[in-house]
């Protein structure tokens, strides 16, 4: 099959980029979407130019390192896959594809397709985690967890940190990355002793980081690679309420 | 020339580690303040380590080519981690755990580095579950484990088909708290592409920062390599594309002994290979063959639709071949029995390389819900590549590269050869012999980043309180980074026609062709001059475009691809070296009349390690001989 | 507490608080004013009742307050939401994803605020500071709004048309932010989201076709 391939290209940061066109015959259905940018960046390569630079990894829709935004949605046009599960069959011959990079003020452009995505990791910095030293640690079984509350902390927890969510959101809010890790530890015992400091430190931290807020769209979960439930952001926002209004110092 | 002292403590095997860690020295708080360690790579070992180095007082340093510490390949692992909980009271326990892994490894595993793995296991999933990994639950709220290959207990532990990715965000998180705290500093998107070494001693490394091109020096008292496998030698496999070998390679140019090079694992239940353009194969886990049934028709080439083939005609060869195991033999033996089959003509689907991988009877017996539950997220992670329903149609599976067993030599305190160089997770050689069992990787590694690392590197940074920070203006970093880009630009000043990936492709192709699954001295010949000659034409006509001084990926390929092709090379001379057949390790010219694997204990119960002596230079053989005290070592059997 | 009304959780708090608030009223408005199509005594009657009653005038500043701060944080909100993605999309898809109206709360709040703005002149106004005809009524004599009201629907069409776009525009507008009002107070949860979102569209047919019958029986009945 054929593609019409309109790809945003920049250099760098400090340069304005452009969006540039590409044809591409001789595509195979089966292909993957990242595969049919490999066979486009062959032939850059071999005439010379610069290919274009996206970011991939595990090809299998859990490092999280793919993001681009096809033909006006994160990750293209189908349900829960990230963007390496994404196949040419799901396009049409002759189809025009345009390829974005995400953009949000948070998700600065590095290259091309590459955004830097470290606003996720300053957020995780600001309480992501159960502060347990190693060797310190109870026996794993003294703390029976309700199943139910396991399987929803998991389901919270498969979040691969690729950004659609922000991508996808007319706000750019980053509120379905942080509502996963906070209700994820939430829904456990373990997670209990820090669930207010977590909440109002995440929460704080997404703000202060230029991502806009909640208007429960319902984008994000939508076009979430591991469909992460909206759910999820109405425990955050009890989290933070009970933990705004505890009389309780922390 | 370094001797290859693996260092084993005294006593008896269940005591050694108790011995070792009351006799070990230490570093006091005051002077781990002074100390600096650089860990390389974040996944299951890297970033446990980073943690535990931090909280114990050290100034860690982390490295990750990444945007993130939390997209190391470890996240990829599906099935479980293992553990001897014995929560089954099916009768598990360190012993059998740590017997299992020897006679799993074919007895080419090193027994005192086993059993610590097993006895340090149970730990692991406290510290996981403390840290909020949401494990599998009975509805009593006690966490459940499922059976893996290799073993007849119930000791595996999992989240889904997503173990490994909610486990190494366990880590990652404990890595995070690290950070916040100011006692780990995170370098992510960088790659490192040399060791400084001063009085033989590693002190620090050069990182070149991907998004900048500039070249970076970092000093330390130690360097942790946590870089995972090389499985990636293979161009198709189940690893992350972007996971190599080069740190391996870097740490091995610079003296470092490298073991078992030829050992890797071909995992059995994979996805098959559809096109030529495929950039990656994925992994289906090993837990599915808790549940499903490995056949072929009994009639070759056999065209009929799967569900039309009668129960009577019908092969399934796991269960004939192998009945007290059945489905779930280890990943060696079941990835042989899989080409075996199709190699004889027998094999399914459009290339007749594939089986069945097929849940019918299992969805009769226990519902769809119940299977869904276990495998939902399998399932459909198949229906997305292949567009068919594995509740509907039995999955094609065929095995592909996976994880590799060899790895730089670590004595008991996982130190190579170079001292204050460490090397941990997949990185090393130590706990898997010639094949590793499921479930046992995440295990390592965690095993290695929690509980073995932080406490050995402290026996010898002990003697280190009073070295000073190695400046990284001296002549060691000078000449170190000189090198580097002495490499980068030669690379980038070939000029050729042909893509880094062209070739890894060809040299993929090469490998898997004569050093995978099968090998032989003919073919192993064959492959040797095909990959120097094919080294020879990289380094004539590659083609990297682009500059130094930007985010060049084709750069970053093309000292991954130049890494690779070095390696092959030593991987394919220790393959030629082992005339045995164990674990991995299949040589077409030892093998019974069964066509099992056949080893030669009296000649080759040893580690193959093999110390640089320069480029096309052929490597020198040290043996570290293998003495079972412990255990009986027998022909493996799993009938 | 300090930061939590600026707070991305603390904002939107405020947004469902009010909100909510504002759709009680709703009820009581749709509910008195159906009386319109009962007859001229029914509906003068409840009229004089809500604005005699000492009660209903003490909510009357804080029902006022309460619209200005859902419009002050709504307009903070998005100007500051619009912020956060200096460069758009040449390109973006979200029919598939989500509602016409739960991207364009704003929008519709703002054509609302319009609509509110002519409501306000024609009745409120007239009401409270104009001079209206009165009636007798059951022996009390009040200000005959039915009149009023009947006057201008029957008189002026395209006010008729006006309150059917200002009673479309509300249904919409609340067809989204009843179920969002209580996921951001994070009510929601697996079972009660879809409970919710079923109710909101409910409750908006019911104020959006409630609100637009009047006109329409003005309309018909005046044929």
């Amino acid at each position: 099959m054929k593609v019409q391939l309109k790809i945003w290209r920049q250099p760098n940061a400090q340069t304005k980029g452009q969006f540039v066109d590409y044809s591409l015959n001789d595509i195979n259905p089966e292909m993957s979407f990242l595969e049919m940018l490999d066979a486009l960046n062959k032939q850059l390569i071999e005439k010379g130019e610069d290919p274009v630079a996206y970011e991939h990894d595990c090809r299998e829709g859990i490092c999280g390192s793919c993001g681009l935004f096809i033909n006006g949605r994160p990750h293209g046009p189908e349900k829960e896959v990230a963007t390496c599960q994404l196949h040419m069959r799901s396009f049409r011959d002759g189809q025009t594809i345009v390829v974005e990079p995400w953009r949000a003020q948070a998700f600065p452009v590095i290259k091309d397709l590459i955004v830097d995505r470290s606003a996720f990791e300053k957020i995780m910095d600001a309480g992501g985690f159960v502060s347990v030293d190693t060797g310190s640690a109870p026996e794993a079984n003294s703390t029976p967890v309700k199943r139910q509350h396991a399987e929803r902390a998991f389901d919270a927890g498969v979040c691969i940190g690729c950004g659609a969510c922000v991508a996808a959101c007319k706000n750019s809010s980053a509120t379905l990355f942080v509502a996963a890790k906070i209700s994820q530890l939430a829904l456990l015992p373990q997670g209990k002793p820090e669930a207010k400091r977590r909440a109002l430190n995440m929460v704080a931290k997404m703000e202060e980081l230029g991502f806009g807020s909640c208007t429960s769209t319902e984008a994000c979960e939508v076009e979430c690679p591991k469909s992460i439930s909206l759910d999820h952001i109405a425990r955050m926002n009890r989290e933070y309420l009970k933990a705004s209004f505890s009389e309780e110092k922390d | 020339m370094a001797t290859l002292d693996a260092k084993i403590p005294e006593g008896p095997l269940k005591e050694k580690w108790t011995n070792y860690l009351n006799t070990m020295k230490l570093v006091s708080p005051a002077n781990k303040k002074k100390l600096d360690i650089i860990v390389v790579g974040t996944g299951i070992a890297g970033s446990p380590a980073a943690a535990t180095l931090a909280q114990l007082g050290y100034n860690v340093k982390v490295f990750c080519y990444q945007d993130s510490p939390r997209r190391a390949h470890s996240v990829a692992a599906q099935g479980g981690i293992n553990a001897s909980k014995n929560y089954r009271n099916d009768g598990d326990g360190v012993y059998r755990h740590f017997y299992d892994m020897i006679k799993g490894g074919d007895y080419r595993a090193r027994e005192a580095n086993v059993y610590r793995a097993a006895e340090v296991s149970n730990g692991i999933i406290d510290q996981l579950t403390a840290q909020g990994v949401p494990f599998a639950r009975e509805y009593g709220g006690q966490i459940t484990t499922r059976s893996f290959g290799g073993v007849q207990v119930s000791r595996t532990f999992y989240a889904q088909g997503q173990t490994g990715q909610q486990v190494l965000l366990g880590s990652y998180s404990a890595l995070k708290r690290m950070i916040a705290r100011g006692k780990v500093q995170m370098y992510s998107r960088r790659q490192m592409l040399e060791l400084v070494i001063k009085d033989g001693q590693a002190r620090g490394i050069i990182a070149r920062n991907l998004v900048t091109g500039e070249l970076e020096r970092h000093t330390a008292h130690a360097v942790v390599l946590a870089t995972g496998g090389y499985g990636t030698v293979y161009y198709l496999s189940t690893l992350g594309v972007s996971s190599s070998g080069s740190a391996a390679m870097i740490a091995y140019r610079n003296g470092a002994f490298f073991s078992n090079p030829s050992f890797i694992q071909i995992h059995p239940t994979c996805i098959p290979q559809l096109s030529d353009f495929q950039s990656k194969l994925t992994l289906m886990s090993e837990s599915l063959r808790n549940d499903g049934r490995i056949w072929v028709p009994k009639a070759k080439g056999d065209k009929r639709d799967p569900n039309e083939i009668p129960e009577e005609e019908r092969d399934y060869y796991l269960e004939r071949r192998y009945p007290a195991f059945g489905n779930l033999v280890p990943r060696d033996v079941a990835s042989r029995a899989a080409k075996e089959r199709c190699d004889a003509g027998y094999g399914v689907g459009p290339t007749g390389q594939a089986v069945y991988l097929e849940f019918r009877h299992a969805i009769r017996e226990q519902g769809a819900k119940t299977i869904g539950g276990k495998y939902g997220n399998l399932f459909e992670l198949y229906e997305k590549i292949t567009g068919e329903s594995p509740y509907e149609t039995p999955m094609r599976i065929y095995p592909a590269g996976h994880y590799t067993m060899g790895g730089l030599w670590v004595d008991y305190e996982l130190m190579t050869t170079i001292p204050g160089l460490y090397a941990i997770g997949e990185a090393n050689f130590s706990d898997h012999g010639a094949n590793r069992l499921g479930a046992s990787s995440l295990m390592q590694g965690a095993g290695d980043g929690y509980f073995i690392l932080p406490n050995t590197i402290g026996n010898y940074l002990a003697d280190k309180i009073k070295v000073p920070r190695l400046s990284t203006e001296e002549k060691e970093f000078e000449e170190a980074e000189q090198k580097v880009r002495e490499r980068l630009e030669k690379l980038l000043n070939i000029n050729g026609t042909q893509t880094a990936s062209s070739f890894h492709k060809r040299l993929g192709k090469i490998m898997w062709d004569h050093c995978g699954m099968l090998r032989s001295e003919e073919g192993l010949n064959k492959a040797r001059t095909e990959v120097r000659e094919l080294k020879q034409e990289f380094w004539k006509d590659l083609q990297v475009p682009g500059t130094l001084n930007e985010l060049n990926q084709e750069m970053e390929k093309a000292v991954r691809v130049a890494d690779f092709l070095e390696m092959s090379q030593l991987l394919i001379e220790d393959a030629l070296n082992r005339n045995e057949s164990c674990g991995g390790h299949f040589r077409q010219e030892y093998q019974t009349e069964a066509g099992e694997a056949l080893r030669d204990d009296e000649n080759y119960m040893y580690v193959a390690t093999w110390e640089y002596q320069g480029e096309d230079q052929m490597p020198r053989l040290h043996k570290e001989p293998l003495n079972f005290e412990f255990v009986e070592v027998k022909a493996r059997t799993y009938k | 507490m300090s930061h939590f009304f600026t707070s991305p959780v603390g904002k939107k708090f405020i947004m469902s608080i009010t909100g909510i608030f504002l759709m009680l009223f709703l009820i009581v408005h749709l509910s008195v004013n159906s009386l319109l199509m009962v007859g001229s005594d029914a509906f003068n009657s409840a009229a004089h009742f809500m604005v005699t009653n000492p009660f209903i005038r003490i909510l009357e500043p804080i029902l006022a307050l309460g619209f200005i701060i859902h419009i002050i944080y709504s307009a903070y909100l998005t100007l500051q939401n619009q912020r956060y993605r200096p460069v758009r999309y040449k390109k973006v898809d979200r029919w598939g994803s989500t509602t016409w109206p739960s991207r364009n709360m704003f929008i519709l709040g703002v054509l609302i605020l319009i609509f509110l703005v002519i409501h306000l002149s024609n009745f409120y106004w007239k009401v409270r500071f104009g001079h209206l005809d009165t009636v007798m009524v059951e022996g009390t004599e009040m200000e005959n709004l039915y009149g009023l009201v009947s006057g201008l629907f029957i008189n002026w069409w395209w006010y008729d048309v006006i309150y059917i776009l200002g009673a479309l525009f509300l249904g919409l507008h609340l067809s989204h932010g009843f179920w969002a009002a209580f996921q951001s107070l994070g009510w929601d949860n697996d079972l009660w989201r879809i409970r919710l979102k079923r109710i909101a569209y409910v409750f908006a047919v019911i104020m959006g076709v409630g609100f637009a019958s009047i006109p329409v029986y003005f309309l018909i009945t005046s044929g």
